[in-house]
């Protein structure tokens, strides 16, 4: 077999996952700590402040790699709550389950930062902005994989059915963004477009790109914990888990 | 038409369901009532001016018309997974999607069509303008049958808890939201003497999309729900 | 270095975003720490209690 498939297929068993992701969390943290030290030094101190806001564009820095984070984090728990549900794989429960509440904190961040730029710049702390509250549907949607999944007394079958209604979520999620977009347009009219393609100068964007490298980096240290979590709970009763505890009290059970 | 085939289940449990609700008509009423009297609080709260009502009319009576759905969505399979009936319609050879399809389709009839059908007279305790009187029925016709196919499918995930209330009005409410947008949105365009087609065709495609997909997903979601 | 805190006037918006994200990532990266640590715990103990069942 292809040493990459065999590696793929060695992660999916809960003991070696359960090594790998601690012999790689260390490192994930370091990595997003060091990068994310970079990208915010980069963002508060190096790029000159914005011609139009000043510095309350510094929020961009936390606030769009959050909103980022919030999709990248719910794709992800989709993707592999798909790969769950077809092929019935434990880890992947697991992962998709470990992300919902790390994708909830980036969505959480996304709509609190968003409210602190929006003050100084709109002048309200809200506003239903068709990005804002696309987000904020995102949060319930989040909040209603999690509640689901902590209602059911069956952690796997918990697993399945709340992955299935991140399913269900990203097939509507379009149609919610889309509906939004017409909702808002309807009111009141488009609102300012902060990132314009052409309008971020090289100065202001590589501590962009290197803070989202580290929430991207923060998330998968923060997933391999939770697992790591997920698979003791879900294992408890394995031998390999009895195996993680001093020997002396394993020896005699 | 032939016992044994899976029109012939469709139409002997459409009307085991519809029969189910005609016994307890007076349960079935109970949408209707909560919708009125959440119409009658909002005059209550915001003043009897006819121009405050008018203009919030339209989003009222949508947003009492999904509650009052809301609140009946809960009890789409309860009785039939207390008396085992739903595990038979699991283990039966007909495709459990057409058969959850005919079950969505009598909690449609029995609760949003009573709801359409006093609409008229919710938006006359509002002061809706009587030319988009038209729009709403319109609008609440496409996306009534939307809640009912998307409540569905979150109501099988839920099927086994005792207390599903409130999980269920969050995970189905995000799901509704364009539903709620785009029917309120075209009254409110329509009102203002807008273009209302575009909303409404919105909800026609959603809803066209729905109606294949909500039955199949709700099957495979009462699958994992009840192993 | 006062002025760099300072944001230009923009202190009271620019820190407490950066606070949020940080609180907020923070007690994320805590929380699983803490539910490993109980976890171990508690099957250990339950490990205990099984053995001096079997071995009085």
């Amino acid at each position: 077999m292809n040493p990459l498939l065999l590696w793929f297929h060695k992660l999916g068993s809960p003991p070696y996952f359960y090594r790998f992701a601690g012999r790689w969390l260390p490192w994930l943290y370091a990595i997003a700590l060091v990068t994310g030290a970079i990208g915010f030094y980069g963002g508060l101190a190096l790029a000159p402040a914005d011609y139009q806001q000043g510095d309350s564009f510094r929020i961009m820095y936390v606030h769009v790699p959050c909103a980022w984070m919030s999709l990248f984090a719910y794709l992800f728990m989709a993707a592999n709550g798909f790969v769950a549900l077809v092929w019935r794989i434990k880890l992947s429960e697991i992962l998709a389950m470990a992300s919902a509440p790390i994708g909830a904190a980036f969505t959480f961040v996304t709509l609190v930062t968003g409210s602190l730029w929006g003050k100084p710049t709109w002048g309200t702390w809200w506003t239903w902005d068709a990005r804002l509250t696309s987000e904020l549907v995102l949060l319930f949607l989040y909040f209603g994989v999690i509640g689901l999944y902590h209602a059911i007394e069956d952690r796997r079958q918990a697993a399945r059915a709340a992955a299935f209604l991140a399913l269900v979520g990203i097939v509507n999620l379009p149609i919610v963004h889309y509906s939004v977009i017409w909702w808002n347009t309807l009111h009141q009219g488009s609102t300012v477009s902060f990132l314009g393609p052409s309008k971020i100068s090289a100065d202001m964007l590589w501590p962009l790109l290197t803070v989202a490298f580290a929430t991207h980096v923060y998330f998968f240290a923060s997933l391999f914990a939770r697992a790591r979590v997920a698979l003791l709970e879900l294992e408890s009763g394995k031998d390999w888990v009895r195996g993680l505890l001093p020997a002396t009290e394993a020896a005699h059970g | 038409m032939k016992p044994g085939t899976a029109s012939a289940a469709c139409i002997a449990l459409l009307r085991r369901d519809l029969l189910l609700v005609w016994r307890r008509r007076g349960d079935a009423l109970n949408p209707l009532l909560f919708a009125i009297i959440v119409v009658a609080l909002f005059p209550f709260a915001l003043g009897p001016e006819t121009t405050v009502l008018a203009r919030i009319a339209a989003g009222t009576i949508f947003v009492a018309v999904l509650l009052a759905m809301l609140l009946s969505l809960d009890a789409l399979f309860r009785s039939d997974l207390e008396d085992g009936s739903l595990e038979q319609l699991v283990l039966s050879p007909h495709p459990l999607s057409l058969l959850l399809g005919c079950k969505i389709l009598v909690h449609w009839s029995t609760t949003a069509l009573p709801l359409i059908v006093v609409a008229p007279l919710l938006a006359q305790l509002l002061q809706l303008p009587a030319q988009v009187l038209p729009v709403l029925l319109a609008a609440l016709a496409l996306a009534t049958p939307l809640l009912s196919l998307i409540g569905a499918v979150c109501v099988a995930l839920t099927v086994g808890m005792r207390r599903s209330g409130m999980l269920l009005t969050l995970l189905v409410l995000p799901l509704i939201v364009p539903a709620l947008i785009f029917g309120a949105g075209a009254c409110n365009a329509a009102q203002d003497g807008f273009a209302y087609a575009a909303p409404l065709l919105w909800l026609g495609a959603w809803l066209a999309m729905a109606a294949i997909l909500a039955p199949l997903a709700a099957a495979a979601a009462l699958r994992i729900s009840l192993t | 270095m006062a002025d760099f805190f300072a944001m230009h006037g923009y202190a009271a918006y620019v820190w407490p975003a950066y606070a949020v994200f940080a609180i907020a990532l923070i007690a994320d990266a805590v929380a699983p720490v803490f539910a490993h640590r109980r976890i171990l715990r508690d099957l250990a103990g339950r490990l205990r209690r099984a053995a001096s069942r079997k071995s009085p």
